[in-house]
């Protein structure tokens, strides 16, 4: 099963919106609720960065009797560094961001622990791509 | 000790009742940081927080937490209590800052549990 989302930069309003459907659809599916939680978990956090940091992306999931792929892509800045964006604390975002209680530099650190495998591809100024993969035992 | 309990014992105002005032409450979680939460808290606590805004009902829901506490007697924004009853969670409020509402909930929890015992 495949299911696609858009993501607007900057617009908190709706930033959660793919994961909370994606929560409804594995309950449907009736798969393990901690898989589920932390399938959603990795996805808002992916969700979170592109309205804090990007001008645009698209979230493709895709449902397999094996596994839940997640591609996160956004059109933004990049990430200059990726070892050190994966650093707990460590983070870039505004302070109206930081107001809202998110930039604490734990979205990736919480994506990764939250995915079995989590692939991040950037390209300094064109945009980033986020893999998260979990698998249904 | 279950949510309803709670709130009577705690005289919490009751904003959105949540999908089961008879839920079991598992603890409690303190912070104004969503990815602490999303990172750390665990089902079915509560979180208290003085964060008012629409994400912070998207945080509970997603890691199914047993209601939000909104501290320092705020009123949910009108955004932030639409969506805690459409998502089902439970949305209350004290007038007390953090410390003092996690001390009380810290007290009445730990006590239940030796009642049970």
């Amino acid at each position: 099963m495949e299911y696609s989302y858009t993501i607007s930069g900057g617009d908190f309003t709706h930033a959660g919106e793919a994961s909370s459907h994606l929560k409804r659809i594995l309950k449907s599916l009736n798969l393990d609720p901690v898989l589920i939680r932390r399938t959603v978990v990795a996805l808002y956090e992916a969700e979170v960065n592109v309205v804090a940091h990007a001008w645009n992306g698209k979230v493709m999931v895709d449902i397999s009797p094996d596994e839940i792929v997640i591609v996160v892509k956004d059109a933004g800045p990049g990430i200059e560094d990726i070892e050190r964006a994966m650093q707990k604390g460590y983070s870039t975002a505004s302070p109206t961001v930081r107001e809202m209680g998110f930039g604490a530099g734990m979205g990736l650190f919480n994506m990764k622990s939250n995915s079995d495998s989590l692939e991040i591809k950037s390209d300094p100024g064109v945009g980033t791509e986020v893999r998260i993969v979990n698998k249904i035992s | 000790m279950t949510l309803r309990n709670l709130i009577a014992e705690l005289d919490l105002r009751v904003f959105a009742e949540g999908r089961d005032l008879d839920r079991k409450i598992a603890g409690g979680y303190a912070s104004d940081l969503l990815s602490d939460v999303m990172g750390h808290a665990q089902q079915d606590t509560l979180w208290i927080t003085l964060q008012n805004h629409l994400n912070v009902v998207a945080v509970a829901s997603l890691k199914d937490l047993a209601g939000i506490i909104l501290v320092h007697g705020q009123d949910p924004a009108p955004e932030v209590l639409q969506k805690a009853v459409e998502e089902g969670i439970a949305l209350l409020g004290t007038p007390d800052p953090t410390f003092e509402t996690c001390a009380r909930i810290s007290l009445i929890l730990s006590r239940d549990e030796e009642d049970s015992r």
